[in-house]
């Protein structure tokens, strides 16, 4: 990627912790970062993320003081929702009852464990996908491990371009048009991490 | 399945990597950064910095050794030692940890779990626990980073881990102080009780020594990751040799 078109990428700054690791993740692909909550600076990214710490209460109360929910439902730009972030790109989330920004259709739901399942589902898990289901996963091979940490989870359906699975099948990568969604966290996922993230930045 | 996950843990004194025997006499390993770059680079799965003098001097870990390590590391780390309140693990959090863990300030005020839950989920939150085999019960110790103060608490291990788990902790790290740096091996016993009494992710600590005792406690323990310092510092086991070990012996291994 030449200088002239490095890409800008701006970070959703939703009030919750840890936007940092995110935005070092894309300095090392030597992407322009910022973060932010105004409207005007997401609007003219090439590149938006939505990070995600925290509950999905705390951060849809955030996004909407911030006048930014109908700024990011309106974006045409490409669009990448991080964990929490992906699952309130969903209608609706079981953590609080949240209402979430309903870009895809489906409920967000608390993963049941059980018998050696442990919940928050935290570590390494391999990804199911077929091999060119998006651009995202370009270069990307089926059964690498990504870092997954999260309480909630979207049961795989069609729209789930990569699956893992910990007692349940989950969502783990999902996409349409702008809109691109990662259950894992990408910036903590070594080289298949930064794959993802440099497919993303390769979107227009 | 979930990867079995190999933990280097680094215990942070005066802002340089130090590991004591039992606790105890402190020799300097080496620098921060350098350090976890190493770790990055032979595939550990996960980092833990240990702020071992924080909680018994009263002090917050120093803070930009978190921002340093964030910018180079692309796999998870947690940062542990004198997180007291919301606001000192927001701003650990905000350099750029994934999770912070908490031992003697959650022992003083088991409400620090459930606000450290409210505020940035039960995923970002690990409780630590030291823990010492003496008269035939397990006891949870605290301000074991000072060997002046490091006393029993007066409670029980598995019972502050089910309360800290009821309480919002998303993870345990059972330090078995007995095995702590003398390598014979994980405490495989009481890891397997503390295996039966939490359904949250539990890290292994303290014993190891070889590459089998890594192969028993995810055998018969059944622990999420086995966290270990100096047989990793020293050198004596790599990473990468480690995990070649584990996929050999069947045990599901991130490459």
């Amino acid at each position: 990627m030449s200088a002239a078109t490095a890409p800008r990428v701006a970070i959703v700054d939703s009030g919750c912790a840890n936007v940092a690791s995110v935005a070092y993740a894309f300095e090392r692909l030597r992407a322009e970062v910022v973060v932010t909550d105004q409207a005007s600076v997401i609007e003219s990214a090439s590149h938006v993320v939505l990070p995600g710490v925290g509950t999905a209460q705390a951060f849809m109360a955030n996004l909407r003081a911030a006048d930014l929910t109908e700024c990011v439902r309106r974006l045409r730009r490409p669009c990448l929702g991080i964990c929490l972030g992906m699952q309130l790109m969903f209608g609706e989330s079981e953590e609080g009852n949240t209402q979430a920004l309903g870009l895809f259709p489906g409920r967000v739901k608390k993963l049941p464990g059980g018998r050696g399942i442990t919940v928050p589902h935290m570590g390494w898990n391999q990804l199911a996908f077929d091999p060119a289901a998006s651009a995202l996963l370009e270069g990307v091979t089926p059964s690498d491990y990504a870092y997954f940490v999260h309480s909630y989870y979207v049961p795989a359906s069609d729209l789930a371009v990569a699956t893992t699975t910990h007692g349940v099948e989950i969502t783990a990568v999902v996409s349409r048009d702008n809109f691109y969604g990662c259950q894992f966290h990408p910036e903590r996922s070594a080289g298949t991490g930064a794959t993802v993230l440099r497919n993303f930045l390769e979107l227009s | 399945m979930l990867a079995k996950r190999i933990i280097p843990c680094l215990d942070v004194r005066d802002g340089v990597v130090v590991k004591g025997v039992r606790f105890r006499d402190h020799q300097v390993v080496g620098d921060i950064v350098e350090l976890a770059r190493r770790y990055r680079d032979e595939g550990c799965d996960e980092l833990v910095f240990y702020d071992i003098t924080a909680s018994s001097e009263q002090r917050m870990v120093s803070r930009d050794w978190v921002e340093n390590v964030a910018r180079i590391l692309d796999v998870p780390f947690c940062v542990a030692g004198g997180i007291r309140s919301v606001e000192d693990a927001s701003a650990v959090l905000q350099r750029g940890a994934e999770k912070i863990s908490i031992n003697s300030p959650a022992l003083e005020r088991p409400g620090l779990v459930s606000d450290l839950a409210d505020r940035f989920g039960t995923q970002c939150v690990v409780v630590g626990i030291d823990s010492m085999v003496e008269d035939g019960a397990l006891r949870v110790y605290q301000y074991t980073g000072d060997a002046e103060k490091s006393a029993w608490s007066g409670r029980d291990t598995l019972e502050w881990a089910r309360e800290a788990v009821r309480r919002g902790a998303g993870e345990i790290v059972l330090n078995c102080m007995n095995r702590d740096g003398v390598k014979r091996g994980y405490d495989i016993e009481q890891l397997t009780a503390m295996r039966e009494a939490v359904d949250v992710p539990l890290i292994a600590s303290g014993g190891a020594g070889e590459l089998h005792h890594f192969r028993d406690v995810f055998t018969h323990a059944r622990v999420d990751g086995a966290l270990a310092a100096s047989v990793f510092h020293r050198q004596e086991i790599h990473v990468n040799e480690l995990k070649r070990y584990l996929s050999e012996c069947g045990i599901e291994v991130r490459p």
